[in-house]
């Protein structure tokens, strides 16, 4: 039975199956392939998503429990801080591969919104759910510090 | 006049398909002109008449055939423009990268070099993916090597395009072309300042003869305005926009998804299979056999059985529900425990030698101090953020294949072999990659996702999940090692003994091969750098009972983890800084040649005459590594500083780590400071990148990573229990020093990895005078140092 979901601002029709993560809806229903699978344990945050402005990883996240969120996607968020984020990232050529990246900047963006000053070890608590096997972990902590003094 | 300060009105959208006139000119000029009737270049420039630039129409000059390339074979290959450049009308310089962009940078770098001796406006440049084709030579985005192998050729490839088109605007100009100069995508006649774009003259360019490589003038590396300078990457702008196509983000009309239950051991069947809870899965669509593999492993797939399904989840739930009894193969009795005791055992006994200098068992037996000790790496797994993923389509009988590849080509000979089919009705365009670190250089994935396809006649998009890459990968190589060292009464080092033990990379080709290669032999064994008088390198045999594949910088993972902490053990056996005695053993300033000391030695694929092993450039990266690193000074208790030196990739990089070690072994990693010579460098930031990355990598599979074997089958299957490095444990400082050079291009992807783990080591022996042998040093499970009751002594 198809249902509506808000995705970054605009309401979407999805008819998958009940219980279906959000991220293969996001992917193989809607075509908005920003978003990554990395692990499907919600293990390496390459999935991450805002539901309702909150990081959440959505290859864990069924779809249906979502029908009255907001869902911001990679390709959808905006705003000062995740434009600082994106500025930062593009100054410091924060990606290698780029493959973690989308959940990267959606975990650092809401970081950003909430604590306009993040020091060391908030970025530690932040950013910990999210892997980068290039090691990208040094010019995130730069870029991050960078935004920070953008916002 | 100021070319640079030209404003230039972007021409109106080109039409058509009919710009078969000129390889370079990738537009219609007719229908452009049907529009237009005169194409403008507004150019306003205060205190200067008004220049309208005019429209150079080719077909006028009646030119004729000019002739075949005569750069087709010039070092590194091809090198005729048309296959590298395309220019269109409105400026656009496509500029094809024939390598695999996997984070490395490599579509930057691959631009910076044509676009500089091109003299292309950077901001006009466009990249191509190229497919995977013979006619751009090697493809195998492998060994650190796409700027090695093509600096040179893309230089001629963009020079030769550049001295066309001043030759084109000499000709319409009527003048000689020492009277005209390009600049940023611009012709100028140096004698009234008139100019001609780029775009403009493309296509008359196209119909002029190609200079011989001795008539092409490269630029001098003071005239460089790309290569070596810090360009922004080609791809990021993409990335934080979340529009990117890695290999599983493709799509095509009707697509379905897959996903493969594969044996749980290599070699493995499928016993028994019941798909009808699978199929009874909503969205499942069907299910599809796949064929048993048979040694050697090769790259063919695996076997087992595929879910067809019509999302990804649906396909993994189906999965979940197949009821499969799986069939023993003749690897069921693999066992990481006892395999590592059999290694050992072996590392223990007189190996064949593959290198040898003076006598050293007389020098041993002649030693005022022997010391000896044993290393053992374990399995790793390569685990690129995307995993494995392919999508193919059927089209009668021709195969077109979009996937995250290193290499199009080989994926491609795989595919025809694999089919049956003619390879000429096979094309395999690479996407970008999501991390590759070697696994992505065997193309089983796409195999079976193309038999997938051809068995339900639909585009098929196959995904690994993490599980299946974990579980079912091409592993980085177990190994075991022994040295052993003779010392003089002042702790001089009078004979080294290193043997290495591991089952070879060519057991994956040809299962009955258990003898390490030369290939891996050369990755850090028989090129040892040391002057010691009487040295050693010998090796022993392992046999594979996983696939074995190459990992980041291969069999110098373990070799330097060896070799760099057994000098360490050496200088504290000798009383002396760790430093000081590591040059000590690397020895004065020299040219070495293993081979002329027996081994066979492989250099990278590179001549020692281009590419020297360079004592000199390695004490130097050593010395500049220690000097930032403030080598010597008081740590508080709990702290050490570890130093590593090695050269691979035909680069040379040392490493200092400073490590804080509480008394309960929680470790944390203060500081990193790597010097490296990696020659010629088109782009810092791609170094200093992958510098801080290779070292990551190297320290993440250090403290965490094992992948271990129980009744054949891997144990490992998800981030859990195979555990990478996280951002509160990556080092808090961390820099790193380019050393200027002008020596050609050595390899950055690499050869940060294998100092890594050793200056780790080494630095944790510092702190606590524990030395740690055995890898991984922590664990999946663990949160501090595995360290012994009692200190090394």
């Amino acid at each position: 039975m198809a249902i509506t979901l808000k995705i970054n601002g605009k309401p979407q029709s999805v008819d998958a199956a009940p219980g279906t993560p959000l991220l293969w809806v996001l992917r193989d229903h809607l075509g908005m392939t920003g978003t990554k699978f990395g692990c499907g344990v919600a293990q390496c945050g390459a999935c991450t998503v805002h539901v309702d402005g909150t990081p959440t990883r959505a290859c864990i996240t069924p779809h249906d429990i979502l029908k009255d969120a907001e869902i911001t996607t990679i390709e959808g968020v905006a705003g000062d801080a995740a434009d600082a984020i994106r500025t930062a990232w593009v100054a410091n050529d924060v990606p290698q591969c780029g493959y973690c990246q989308s959940g990267q900047i959606m975990a650092a963006t809401a970081l950003l919104r909430d604590n306009p000053t993040p020091d060391d070890a908030a970025i530690d608590e932040a950013m910990s759910g999210n892997l980068c096997r290039c090691a990208t972990y040094m010019s995130i902590r730069r870029a991050i510090k960078e935004a920070a003094s953008m916002v | 006049m100021l070319m640079r300060d030209l404003g230039i009105i972007p021409a109106q959208a080109a039409g058509g398909a009919n710009a078969a006139a000129s390889p370079y000119a990738n537009f219609s000029r007719r229908g452009f002109m049907g529009g237009a009737g005169l194409f403008v270049l507004g150019v306003t420039l205060a205190g200067c008449s008004s220049y309208v630039e005019p429209e150079i129409d080719a077909d006028a000059f009646n030119l004729t055939n000019p002739g075949p390339s005569p750069l087709t074979d010039v070092k590194g290959g091809d090198a005729t423009p048309a296959l590298w450049i395309a220019i269109e009308r409105d400026g656009t310089v496509k500029i094809t990268c024939h390598r695999s962009e996997m984070g490395q940078q490599t579509w930057t770098a691959m631009a910076q070099i044509v676009a500089d001796e091109l003299e292309a406006e950077w901001d006009k440049v466009a990249i191509v993916q190229a497919e995977g084709h013979e006619r751009y030579g090697d493809q195998n985005t492998d060994g650190s090597r796409s700027v090695r192998f093509n600096f040179h050729r893309l230089r001629v490839a963009g020079a030769a395009m550049r001295q066309m088109l001043v030759a084109a605007a000499a000709l319409y100009w009527k003048l000689p072309v020492e009277q005209c100069s390009a600049e940023r995508g611009i012709v100028s006649n140096t004698q009234n300042g008139d100019t001609l774009s780029y775009g403009n003259l493309a296509e008359l360019a196209g119909k002029l003869a190609i200079p011989a490589e001795a008539d092409i003038t490269l630029k001098t590396p003071k005239q460089w305005r790309y290569i070596s300078e810090e360009i922004p990457s080609l791809t990021v702008p993409r990335i934080v926009k979340g529009d990117s196509t890695y290999g599983i983000d493709v799509k095509r009309p009707g697509m379905v998804y897959a996903v493969v239950a594969r044996p749980p051991q290599l070699f493995g069947r499928v016993g028994s299979v019941d798909d009808a809870k699978a199929l009874a899965v909503p969205g499942v669509l069907q299910t599809v056999r796949l064929p048993d593999a048979k040694p050697p492993a090769l790259f063919q797939p695996l076997g087992g059985v595929a879910v067809v399904a019509r999302d990804t989840w649906a396909a993994i739930e189906g999965r979940r529900a197949l009821t499969i009894a799986w069939a023993d193969g003749p690897n069921a009795r693999y066992d990481s425990e006892t395999y590592a005791k059999q290694m050992q055992a072996t590392a223990r006994r007189s190996g064949k030698v593959r290198r040898s200098r003076g006598d050293v068992s007389a020098a041993l037996a002649a030693a005022d101090k022997r010391v000896a000790a044993e290393y053992y790496a374990p399995h790793l797994s390569q685990s690129p953020m995307e995993p494995p993923c392919a999508t193919a389509e059927w089209d009668g009988d021709r195969l077109e294949c979009w996937a995250c590849v290193q290499d199009p080509q080989s994926t491609r000979d795989t595919l025809a072999e694999a089919l049956g089919i003619d390879k000429a009705n096979i094309k395999v365009t690479p996407t970008w990659l999501g991390g590759a670190f070697g696994r992505k250089s065997k193309p089983d994935f796409v195999v079976e996702a193309a038999l997938i396809a051809r068995e339900v006649g639909k585009p098929v998009k196959l995904t690994w999940t993490r599980e299946d890459d974990i579980r079912h990968g091409y592993y980085h190589s177990v190994s075991a090692q022994y040295c052993e060292a003779g010392l003089d009464k002042d702790g001089t080092c009078t004979a080294w003994l290193h043997r290495t033990v591991f089952p070879p990379i060519s057991s994956t080709f040809d299962n009955t091969v258990a003898e390490p290669s030369d290939g891996e032999m050369s990755l850090g064994a028989n090129d040892v750098p040391f002057v010691t008088p009487n040295l050693q390198v010998e090796s022993g045999n392992a046999v594979g009972h996983l696939r074995i594949g190459w990992l980041r910088s291969v069999a110098n993972i373990y070799h330097a983890f060896a070799v760099q902490s057994f000098a360490a053990e050496l200088a504290h056996a000798a009383g002396r800084d760790q430093k000081d005695y590591l040059l000590d053993l690397i020895g004065p300033p020299r040219k070495i040649d293993p081979v002329a000391e027996g081994a066979v030695y492989g250099n990278y694929g590179a001549a020692l005459t281009e590419y020297p092993i360079d004592i000199g450039r390695l004490r130097q990266v050593v010395e500049k590594a220690a000097a930032m690193a403030d080598w010597g000074r008081k740590l508080p208790k709990g702290r050490g500083l570890g130093i590593a030196v090695h050269r691979s990739f035909l680069s040379y990089i040392a490493t200092v780590i400073e490590v804080a070690v509480g008394k309960d072994g929680t470790l944390s990693i203060p500081g990193v400071w790597l010097a490296v010579d990696a020659g010629t460098v088109i782009n810092p930031r791609h170094v200093r990148a992958q510098m801080e990355g290779g070292t990551i990598y190297g320290l993440s599979n250090a403290l965490y990573g094992a992948i271990t074997a129980k009744n054949g089958a891997v144990v490992q299957d998800n981030f859990p229990s195979w555990r990478l490095l996280r951002m509160e444990e990556a080092p808090r400082e961390f820099e790193v020093a380019i050393l200027p050079s002008n020596a050609p291009p050595g390899g950055v992807g690499e050869p940060a990895t294998p100092p890594a783990a050793p200056a780790l080591a080494n630095a944790i022996f510092a702190a606590t005078g524990h030395r740690l042998r055995s890898l991984p040093l922590i664990g999946a499970d663990g949160s501090k140092l595995k360290l012994p009751a009692k200190p090394s002594v």
